[in-house]
């Protein structure tokens, strides 16, 4: 479904990717680990073109996307995003966060946008938030409003990067398993994440990212049981 | 006391040419800094270039030059360069264009640094979402923006309203003009420029408190 080719990117002198190939077929969990600063947020951002890859092929359903002249805003409305920092807007309610997109991208009726956010939130557990401000909520509701807005636009994919790490710790459970739920449905999902536990069970796959490589890869029982690199066992011992 | 209520009397008469020359300068001020400050932010170096010399230029000289310029330069430059013989019919058309210009290259300062203060993330989310740039700017970069920029805002048209006293030199009969004016039939140089400096405080107080009261209604709608 979506294949990465020799992906590069660099910021200035800063050579953060260094080719990159991978593969993520549909309906799949890829969780991404590894330390900070290796590429792993980067990588997932060049996903969906936040960053313009310095060099290599993004390819998304056959087709190459990271070409000059390919609509990136139509992609975009393929790959669903969570942020970090949940990245809401702060002066909308959260019922109109979450049907912006869809009546103002895909000229959907407001009535039809407004009925499928409030199904969204009750998929979340927030139905009684819909005329609330963002922030009026706790992190971990932000979080997964940010998660409704980005299903509403009914993409292919869910990219997440570090979605539970600016929560408090006791709010970081309903967020995992809203994204529990998800990959249950069936979502194919990217992931960026510090939770070892989560990802252990939730995901199909597991990469290894450091210095700007995959320097491993595999399902979670071989990651985290039988580990090759040896980077990989130093890292698994530092953060379990 | 008589003479000091007849000054303060006198120089609200001036209040009407004051605030409308003030109001309709901050309006085309604003107007022209929008396409001014994104013309700042363009990726176009020509584009970028006008418009940084634009701000420059009007923020490095005085405003009482630049009315001069307009009021009287231009004039004489049109007669005796093209031999159009021109004259302001009424000059308090010069006080509009000196000050809205004037202002809009402070304006265009203060909406740039608004545009730029709204989180980088938020930008992100509307682009992730499909957004294109444009319906990025417009439903989620300026509202916020606007936000930001409301207190520096009503600082400019303050300024401003103090800033028209300049035009009494080109005699317009603003509120500074007006107390002149008094003062030099009165001889009462005292009791006439106390009332100017009364009308002028009384409006900038009562402005003062205005955008405070809009800034804590546009503060509410951000906690539901």
């Amino acid at each position: 479904m979506i294949e990465v080719k020799n992906l590069e990117k660099s910021f200035g002198k800063n050579h953060v990717l260094r080719g990159i190939n991978e593969t993520i077929n549909e309906g799949e969990v890829v969780c991404i680990i590894g330390p900070s600063g290796s590429g792993k947020s980067t990588f997932l951002r060049c996903l969906n073109l936040l960053e313009q890859p310095t060099s290599g092929e993004v390819i998304l359903d056959g087709e190459k996307i990271n070409a000059p002249d390919r609509d990136i805003d139509k992609i975009r409305e393929k790959l669903g995003m969570v942020f970090q920092n949940f990245n809401l807007f702060p002066h909308m309610s959260v019922l109109d966060n979450i049907t912006m997109a869809p009546i103002k991208v895909k000229g959907q009726a407001r009535g039809e946008a407004e009925a499928e956010a409030r199904r969204l939130l009750d998929v979340v557990g927030l139905l009684d938030k819909a005329e609330a401000y963002p922030s009026s909520l706790s992190g971990g509701q932000k979080q997964r409003v940010a998660i409704a807005r980005a299903l509403a636009m009914k993409p292919e994919i869910m990219l997440f990067d570090e979605p539970t790490s600016a929560l408090d710790p006791e709010m970081v459970g309903e967020v995992l398993a809203v994204m529990k739920q998800l990959a249950e449905d069936g979502m194919t999902m990217v992931i960026v994440t510090h939770e070892m536990g989560f990802a252990r069970e939730v995901a199909d796959r597991m990469l290894f990212i450091d210095g700007g490589v995959i320097l491993e890869q595999g399902t979670p029982e071989e990651i985290f049981g039988n580990p090759q690199n040896e980077r990989t066992q130093t890292f698994l011992s530092m953060v379990l | 006391m008589a003479d000091y209520l007849h000054g303060i009397a006198v120089a609200a008469q001036g209040v009407p040419t004051t605030l409308i020359i003030s109001l309709v300068a901050v309006l085309a001020g604003l107007i022209i800094g929008l396409f001014v400050a994104i013309a700042k932010m363009s990726k176009h170096r020509i584009l970028r270039g006008i418009a940084t010399a634009y701000v420059d230029v009007l923020r490095g000289t005085p405003l009482m030059v630049q009315v001069l310029i307009l009021a009287y330069g231009v004039p004489q430059l049109l007669k005796s360069n093209f031999g159009i013989q021109f004259n302001w019919t009424h000059f308090i058309i010069v006080g509009f264009i000196a000050c809205g210009i004037n202002s809009s290259a402070y304006m265009a300062e203060i909406i740039r640094s608004g545009l730029q203060a709204v989180d980088i993330g938020q930008t992100e989310a509307a682009r992730s979402l499909g957004m294109n740039s444009r319906m990025t700017m417009r439903y989620v970069i300026v509202p916020q923006a606007f936000k930001i920029i409301v207190p520096a805002m009503g600082n400019e048209f303050i300024a401003l309203i103090k800033e028209t006293s300049i035009l009494s030199v080109v005699g317009i009969v603003e509120v500074t003009r007006q107390g002149t004016l008094w003062a030099s039939s009165s001889f009462l140089s005292f009791q006439a420029y106390f009332g100017v400096a009364l009308i002028y405080l009384i409006m900038t107080l009562t402005l003062a408190r205005l955008v405070s009261f809009v800034e804590r209604r546009l503060a509410q709608s951000d906690r539901g």
